[in-house]
Order: structure tokens, then sequence, then C-alpha cells
């Protein structure tokens, strides 16, 4: 039987050390709403939500009020729009219309984000999908909770520099756009490589086309219960270190998969993955920069950061993998800048580069996350950026993500705030020197090697 | 059997047992094991009850346990067992 410090010890980390369930995802196919009609195709779209999701905000509250551990988010995840609006939208204004559909309809449920205003491009963009990635500067501007995604590349397929260069004119739009919010519409916009189906975290959620026609996922979190565990081994060896992660990820993954199962049950949609993510927020006490400064670093950015990650990343895959029967997502721990006090404090203590941070993003889950960047950078250069990050996903065979923010008359000293979960940023120095003729290149960059498995 | 766990943390005083075993009673809620410790004058009780037949909704129960604890300063806390369960045992 559960004893009284088994029951301390879940308390105390959902009280004091910021435990919760990150978000339940309810991924939703809407395939089956493509029409010739613009107006028949948002019709279906604001149906299939409304009925699918009517219940997702209550049954989320009440599970959160059952075990009393905080549900931080009800989110949807929707089919690549670039699909369902193929038949029907002739030019980028008529992606707009899905854009703010959808924005309607996640508000009607109470739904704070919805992701999947997306496109697969990564080996060749359709004339659908070249529309919708233009009309992202747009759609962000006239909506607020919509995310867009847009694949770029794979290890099976190679990276498509076309989309790469296109999206580094569609960042710097999407800033320009938004310029009032000091361009928070770029943090609603990521570009990806190897993206998963059932990532159930924004922004580069969307419901993939190989899974079903509704699913649940749950992202758990809980960088300040791996910080605290770890307080408790200081200057033991790395042994004792990997165990304590490993067993505190456990822990929290097992939380997600009650949760996960609990939803399907009430939402009556089956259940599909948890991911196990170390996601920091603002917040003090739920930082990931906080876990690399215990495992031993001054600072992160400092020699040795990326080894830290590594083992960190790698240990909580471990403990999560045996705690729940279905993982998946992106399972592995955020570096987001914006979003985690501690990295902002390296960044600010000159620990911490653009160039350190795409190292680590070779063993991190995702990538160049929530960065603010000057605002007179080139769309060339981040394009520059977006395919060195490509790169390093399709030659290491993981997902890889680029989500900057080149801060509208922004420069380097400067800082950008956009509130809540965004947290705030200093601007970031980039390189300043040029790569445009590699950027103009057309065409795509080959599948490696090691894809050749067949 | 329907198995929810409810803590009880805060300064300690005369008759906080018998408060919420009263509530408990009115309630037809059966406890099935108290443990408790006090570590200078901080009262940290788990009860593990049986809820199947209770009268007030879950969510009743909670909200009423979380009041009764206000009004005696203490943070009264009712959860069900599975997230202790998932969290603890493999």
């Amino acid at each position: 039987m559960i004893n009284l410090s088994e029951v301390a010890e879940t308390n105390e980390m959902i009280e004091k050390e910021n435990l919760d369930v990150r978000t339940i995802t309810l991924g939703l196919n809407l395939l089956d709403c493509g029409d010739e009609d613009l107006k028949a195709c948002c019709g279906k779209i604001r149906e299939r939500i409304l009925t699918a999701a009517g219940n997702l905000v209550e049954t989320g509250e009440k599970i959160a009020s059952e075990y009393g551990i905080p549900i931080v988010n009800k989110r949807i995840s929707v089919t690549p729009i670039a699909l369902v609006g193929a038949a029907c939208c002739k030019s980028s204004e008529d992606f707009v219309e899905i854009a703010k559909t959808l924005n309607n309809a996640a508000k009607d449920v109470g739904v704070n984000i919805l992701g999947g205003y997306s496109a697969l491009v990564a080996k060749g963009m359709t004339k659908a999908d070249e529309l919708l990635i233009r009309s992202i500067p747009q759609a962000t501007k006239e909506t607020d909770r919509i995310c867009c995604s847009v694949q770029v590349g794979s290890t099976r397929i190679g990276l498509n520099m076309d989309a790469v260069r296109l999206m580094g004119e569609v960042i710097v739009k999407t800033a320009e756009e938004t310029r009032d919010q000091d361009s928070f519409g770029c943090s609603k916009l990521v570009v990806l490589c190897n993206p998963p189906d059932d990532n159930p975290f924004m922004a580069g959620a969307f419901h993939g086309v190989t899974e079903a026609d509704a699913v649940i996922n749950v992202g758990v979190s809980g960088p300040g219960v791996v910080k605290t565990a770890i307080e408790k081994v200081r200057g033991e060896s790395f042994e004792v270190l990997c165990e304590t992660i490993k067993k505190t990820a456990f822990k929290v993954t097992r939380v997600g998969q009650l949760v996960a199962k609990e939803a399907s049950r009430m939402l009556n949609v089956p259940f599909g993955i948890v991911d196990l993510s170390l996601a920091p927020t603002p917040a003090i006490g739920d930082s990931v920069a906080d876990i690399l400064k215990e495992i031993g670093l001054e600072q992160p950015g400092a020699p040795g950061t990326t080894a830290a990650l590594a083992l960190l990343n790698d240990q909580v895959k471990k403990g999560g993998i045996m705690a729940s029967s279905y993982v998946g997502g992106l399972s592995g721990a955020f570096i987001p800048v914006s979003e985690d006090q501690g990295m902002v404090d390296a960044v600010n203590a000159g620990a911490l580069t653009l160039e350190k941070l795409e190292a680590m993003t070779c063993v991190c889950s995702v990538g160049l996350d929530m960065i603010a960047i000057p605002g007179d950078t080139s769309a060339a250069t981040i394009s520059g950026i977006i395919a060195d990050e490509m790169a390093i996903g399709m030659i290491n065979q993981k997902t890889t993500a680029v989500r900057v923010i080149p801060a509208y008359g922004k420069k380097v000293g400067d800082s950008v705030d956009f509130g809540g979960l965004f947290g705030a940023a200093p601007i970031m120095p980039v390189n300043s020197f040029s790569c445009e003729a590699f950027v103009n290149r057309t065409g795509r960059i080959p599948a490696p090697v090691h894809s050749f498995k067949n | 059997m329907e198995k929810a766990i409810i803590t009880v943390v805060g300064h300690d005083a005369v008759g906080i047992i018998a408060k919420v075993c009263v509530y408990l009673a009115d309630n037809n809620i059966n406890i099935l094991d108290i443990s408790q410790t006090i570590v200078s004058g901080y009262f940290n009780m788990m009860m593990i009850v049986d809820i199947a037949e209770s009268k007030a909704e879950f969510d009743t129960l909670c909200k009423e346990l979380e009041e009764m604890g206000k009004e005696m300063g203490l943070v009264i806390k009712c959860q069900k067992e599975e997230i202790f369960d998932m969290m603890h045992r493999v």
C-alpha cells in the first residue's frame, strides 16, 4: 500500500517543483473536410473541431482535479492545412480564411493554441504548399491561436533548399507583419526536419497523415523535479547522477501515462503517445538551464554543456521509455531561450551564443528555439541558419527545428517580451558574413548515404 | 472499491482527525488506513479511504475538504489513488 512519504514526495513535486502535465493535445484528422468550395471546407472544419473537441477543456480540468495535478494546456493539432485546403485554396488569402476558421473554432472550444497550419515540403512544394507558406505572415497577423510549421527536410529525402530559401523570406515577412508585438508571429512559426507525426508540443504540432481520425497525445514536463532530485546527489559520480535523472523521468512520465489513459477513456478517443519532454517555462524553478548548472556548469554555454545536455537527454529518454507503453513526439530536453529564465541569464552573462546553441541542438530533442535575433538579419542569413540546423537533423536522423525571431527594428542590446509562457529574451548577435550565394542555389540537397537502407 | 488519498498538512491542533473523520462518516466514506507524523509541531497526515459508496460527488468532496482545511488553517487535499500508484509502483 502507498505510504506517507511517497504521497508527500508526489505532492511536493506538484506543489514546489512545478511538476505538471504540460499539454493534452487532441490530434484531429481534417482530410475529409476537403472541398472545392472554400466556404464549405471552412464549415466542415469548424463542425469537425466543435464536435470532436467540445469536451476537451472540461475533461482536462476534471482529470486535473481528480488527481490533483495541474494540466496546463489543452490543445488541438490538425492535419497539415496545405493538404486540407489544396482543393479550394486558389490564393494565399484563401488559406488565411482557413486560418481564421481554425482560430475561431479554437476560441469556441476554449483551446489556447491549435497547431497544424502546416506544409510538408521535404522534397518539393505543391502549388497549395507554396500558397500556404506564403500566407503565413498574414495568417499569424490575423489570428492569435494558430501555430504554423513547415517541414523542409528529412533523413530519407534530403533538404528542399528552395523551401529553405523561401522560409527565410517568410520569417522576415512574419516579423514585419507582427512588428507591433515584438514580431511575436515568429514565435508561432517553426521550420522542421524529421518532424514526428504525433508531437503534442507547439509550435511544431500537427496531426500526421499516418494517424487515425482522432488521437490523444500527452506532453509531460518537470525540469524542476529533475533539478531538485539531482541537488541531492551533488558531487556524486556520473553513474549516480544518471540513475537519479532516469528514476525521476520515470516517475514524471508515469503521471503522463495515467493522464493520457484517463483522457482517452473519458473522451472516447484512442491514446496515441506520451511525450516525455523536459519543457521549461519562464517560471522560477522550471528551467532546463538550471539542471545543466546543477550538473556542474557555471552557466549553460560553458565547455561541457553539450556533454551535459547529451547525458540529460539520454537519461530522460531511458527513464521515460519504461514508464509508458507508447512514447513518442519529441521526448527529450527542450532548450528554448526566451521560455527558460536560466538560458536568458546565460545569454545576458555572455556565456551562451547562437553557435553554442547550435552545437547543443545536436544532442537535444529539438533545435534552435525561441531565439531573438536582430531585426535587420537578412532572409538569406536566416535561410543559412535553417539549412545548418536542418542538416544536423538530416545527418543525425533526429528531429531538428528552427524558431527564430528577427525582432523588427531591434538590435543587439535590445530585448523582446512576449509575456506568459513565451517569455522574454535579449537579442542575440548573428554571424554577419554572407551565405547568399549558397542559399541562392536552387534545388535540393540529396539524402545522406546512410538513408539508403532498403 | 475506489480508493482516494486524503492528505492533511499544517500546524498541529486539537481535533483535526476527529473533524475529518466525522465529515467522512457523514458522507459514507470508509477509512482504510491512517498514518501521521508530527515534526516540530508540523502535522502531516495521510488517509486511504474508499469512496465507492460516497454520498458526495468526488469534486464536491475535494472542495468541502479543502474548505474545512482552510477554516482550521490547514491544507487538505483529496486525490484519487492511481497517481501515487503509477508513480511509485512498477
